[in-house]
């Protein structure tokens, strides 16, 4: 060994349990792009082979890729954050974004770099493999997930031996369409029922010993068209878990629709059938898996949990003083775990960007912070750091503070989320994903992350109808469109009220249109509206719930009160009075509406 | 068998460190004074690039180049704290001179520090040479060179600014290799077969006449330039006064129309 090949260890480091990788998926990647150069493969093959391997076409041109990097269960190691920080630098713009589905994606990537990536990523674990394209997506588990203190048990193990099942695995290489599984901890954190398969564990009590088992919701999702999914049953027996997945994925290989595209998730074949129908079916299916199978099909659950240490203090900083603002972002941004003594610390990114240095300092602080030794993706383009002793926190706070992490409001609305709208997407109309950070920043100066009336509210915003960015179960929820004013348009977003993701789920109510430059004043209006009419306990989510539902008796008593107290900011001056009415954020020219072709459904 | 030249790009850690011992290499220190007078590689010699771009033609960098007892004959090796960006500008005007025998040192003054190697604050005393001058234009571009023959078909030229900047605007043609896909966590560049595997991946080979281009003076593409010579490619030219003259100039530019990619940054 020569000097220059030493290199800084951590010999302390846990490891990732499942190794996602394949290095040879790179090197076939690479032989695939050349042939289709040359020709030889046609664009729609090549098209389906690209998203199966995880790479998404981008906005207005096919010589870049946006490639979505799996994190099953959320999980996120050091070593693997490092990786795509230097990933991020090279191949793509030197930040990285946090899905909602617990994937981290790099945007404006060379489609010949692709392979690259993937070559980094196998080097430390990683996988993109069906990350898009109509295969089973990242299977995602609650941040909390083990930490939560209102959950049965943890469900973690079983989103990783789902994932694993899945991955690569015949049955879900070609299915109608994308399927989705969310495992959560308990009905307050998640969305179970705006998902294809959603889980929550519970326990009962069998003649003495407990039972492990889930809570199944099936046939829901947000879109063009959002439903709401439906429980199969009092409780799944976690012996059944496999064969329920396997039997639902079954059904929707041989019933779902194949030829039109934009109605083609299993929702539609669940509202289609009709649920009790689809419900018998699923369940006739699972008895002829579970009667089927060969006894080596099971989920390999590893129930060995992770290490819980406390790392060591390399530094003495005892006596420095706290910065400012530590007891906001104590407030907004940190849960007390079911553990004690220990903390979930949430990291809210501006509609989840996060630059190539950020993440590599990231990586140091888990080491030096979380005394499990890894992170976890969140669902609101997030990050949770768990296992933070009580006695770290101001020191924490104070290191995400020099990088620019320590933006507070993580836990509130004042931590909207963003699709990546017309930053890269080719069925965008909007840039929702710029709107998400102007009213995030505007509700950090308010100060309003701190009301405690607007903690449990949220705000989630979509560049077009597809719902990417999860309006449809929002408190306030908007999706992009263009307005038009004679021969003049602008940027304009349909806004919906009161919708909601726990256990009294619900899609938000269509309320008004509302151009883009317009959307802060409204917002802020309807958080007035709020507080003039709030009953003492009230919270934002509370108060809209039942204006939503007509069961307000204050002065607001419906949507259309709501809607009428919008009305003066819908209507457009004149392109003399207010040219920047015609501009989208992040853009100085004229609004026009451009798309291209979507991916989804390829 | 190749026919691609095999060409020393860079010198790696412990053979710079066996030819200070024998004193038979001349390293130069490309970083600012004050940083040299701070700490340097033993024997270091210091150039630092903004005294060299003051005035880069030819007699004057002849002055400096026999002012840092470097005749023809010397091994020239460079490093800077800037992964290699300034180094890689100070050895291409030493190739540009007509010297054979310059490489850039492996990694960064910062990272041979971190390692624990020697260093010190000495300045050595030089005896002046006599250089000669076999200028080499074929590994120069100047902008009426570009702009003849970058539309030829077997010519290739490469942006290597960040990926934003080059959306943003280009020269229309040009393709996108951003300085950062060039290096290692720990290297300025690259193993030779991870970089060939890379450009290969690209179409970018030897049959080629490649041009580089960054942002002003010539660094990063300078880099680029060392890149492409370390996988052997025969054809390799500096667009050394980059975009910055291609814009002042009024000349064509491309632009990624239609999309919002800055606000993908979290910068």
């Amino acid at each position: 060994m020569t000097v220059s090949d030493l290199k800084q260890s951590y010999p302390d480091s846990p490891k990732p349990k499942i190794n996602w990788a394949r290095i040879e998926e790179a090197e076939d990647f690479a032989n695939t792009v050349k042939l289709f150069r040359q020709g030889k493969y046609d664009e729609d093959s090549f098209r389906r082979y690209r998203l199966q391997h995880g790479a998404y076409g981008t906005r207005m041109t096919n010589d870049y890729a946006m490639v979505r990097i799996k994190l099953p269960a959320g999980e996120i190691y050091p070593h693997q954050l490092e990786k795509i920080s230097q990933l991020s630098e090279q191949f793509s713009i030197g930040s990285a974004h946090f899905s909602t589905r617990e994937n981290i994606q790099l945007h404006w990537v060379i489609l010949e770099d692709v392979s690259e990536i993937l070559r980094g990523l196998s080097e430390v674990g990683l996988t993109s493999r069906e990350a898009c394209g109509n295969s089973v997506r990242n299977v995602m588990c609650s941040p909390l997930s083990g930490v939560c203190p209102d959950e049965e048990f943890d469900s973690t193990p079983y989103a990783l031996a789902t994932a694993r099942f899945f991955l690569r695995n015949p049955l879900s290489q070609s299915l109608p369409r994308k399927f989705k599984f969310n495992f959560t901890c308990c009905e307050k954190h998640g969305m179970v029922r705006m998902v294809d398969v959603g889980l929550i564990p519970q326990t009962r009590d069998l003649d003495g010993t407990i039972q492990k088992g889930f809570k199944i919701f099936l046939g829901g999702g947000l879109g063009n068209k959002s439903f709401v999914g439906y429980q199969l049953e009092e409780f799944t027996p976690e012996e059944d878990l496999l064969y329920t997945s396997i039997a639902v994925l079954r059904i929707f290989d041989r019933l779902g629709d194949r030829k039109n595209m934009a109605r083609n998730r299993m929702r539609y074949l669940v509202n289609d059938m009709g649920w009790e129908k689809f419900q018998n079916l699923v369940l006739k299916e699972r008895a002829i898996v579970r009667a089927t199978q060969s006894v080596v099909t099971r989920l390999e659950v590893d129930p060995t949990p992770s290490i819980i240490k406390r790392p060591i203090r390399i530094s003495d900083e005892s006596g420095s003083s706290i910065p400012d603002g530590y007891a906001r972002w104590l407030k907004t941004n940190t849960l007390k775990q079911k553990q004690s003594e220990y903390n979930s610390v949430f990291i809210t990114l501006e509609a989840g960007d996060i630059t190539s240095n950020q993440i590599t300092a990231l990586a140091t602080i888990i080491r030096e912070f979380s005394s499990e030794g890894y992170a976890r993706a969140g669902f609101v383009q997030n990050i949770a750091l768990r296992y933070v002793h009580d006695d770290d926190l101001s020191r924490l706070y104070s290191k995400l503070l020099t990088v620019g992490l320590a933006k507070s409001g993580a836990l509130t609305m004042a931590a909207p989320i963003g699709c990546s709208g017309t930053t890269s997407c080719n069925l965008a109309l909007t840039n929702s994903h710029r709107l998400a950070k102007e009213i995030q920043r505007k509700f950090l100066e308010l100060k309003l992350d701190q009301d405690d009336d607007l903690r449990d509210s949220s705000i989630k915003i979509s560049g077009c109808p597809n719902a990417c960015g999860q309006h449809g179960i929002a408190t306030i929820g908007f999706f992009g469109g263009g307005g038009r004013v004679g021969k003049e348009m602008y940027p304009n977003y349909q806004m919906s009220l009161g919708g909601r993701s726990d256990g009294e789920t619900m899609l938000g109510a269509t309320c008004h249109r509302i151009p883009a430059k317009r959307v802060i004043p409204v917002i802020l209006k309807i958080i007035e509206l709020f507080k003039q009419n709030k009953k003492s306990d009230d919270t934002l989510k509370d108060w809209m719930h039942r204006v939503v539902n007509g069961k307000e008796d204050s002065e607001i008593k419906s949507i259309l009160d709501i809607r009428k107290a919008l009305d003066s900011f819908t209507i457009p001056p004149t392109k003399e009075e207010d040219p920047d009415f015609y501009t989208d954020y992040g853009s100085d020219s004229s609004y026009h509406t451009k798309t291209g072709k979507g991916e989804c459904a390829a | 068998m190749s026919q691609e030249k095999t060409v020393k790009t860079t010198t790696d850690i412990d053979s710079l460190r066996s030819e200070i011992r024998d004193k038979s290499t001349r390293v130069i220190d490309v970083r600012r004074e004050e940083d040299y007078k701070q700490s340097h590689i033993p024997t270091a010699v210091n150039l630092p690039l903004a005294n060299l771009l003051s005035d880069d033609n030819p007699e004057r960098v002849l002055k400096l180049v026999n002012a840092m007892g470097i005749d023809d004959e010397t091994p020239v090796v460079v490093y800077d704290d800037t992964f290699g960006a300034l180094a890689s500008r100070v050895a291409w005007t030493l190739e540009y001179l007509g010297h054979s025998d310059v490489s850039l040192l492996e990694t960064t003054f910062s990272k041979w520090k971190s390692l624990g190697l020697e260093n010190d604050n000495k300045t050595p005393e030089i005896q002046s040479k006599n250089h000669s001058i076999h200028l080499k234009p074929e590994i120069l571009a100047t902008s009426d060179y570009l702009e003849t023959s970058k539309d030829k078909p077997n010519v290739i030229l490469i942006d290597n600014r960040e990926r934003l900047n080059y959306l943003e605007q280009h020269i229309p043609g040009a393709i996108s290799l951003p300085y950062r896909t060039l290096a290692t966590q720990d290297k300025i560049l690259r193993p030779k077969e991870d970089m060939k595997r890379l450009l290969d991946n690209r179409r970018i080979s030897g049959n080629s006449e490649i041009i580089t281009y960054c942002g002003s003076v010539g660094t990063l593409s300078g880099l680029a330039y060392y890149a492409l010579k370390s996988v052997g490619l025969p054809n390799v030219k500096l667009y050394v006064r980059s975009f910055k003259e291609w814009k002042g100039l009024e000349k064509p530019i491309a632009k990624q129309q239609d999309a919002s990619y800055w606000d993908l940054s979290a910068e």
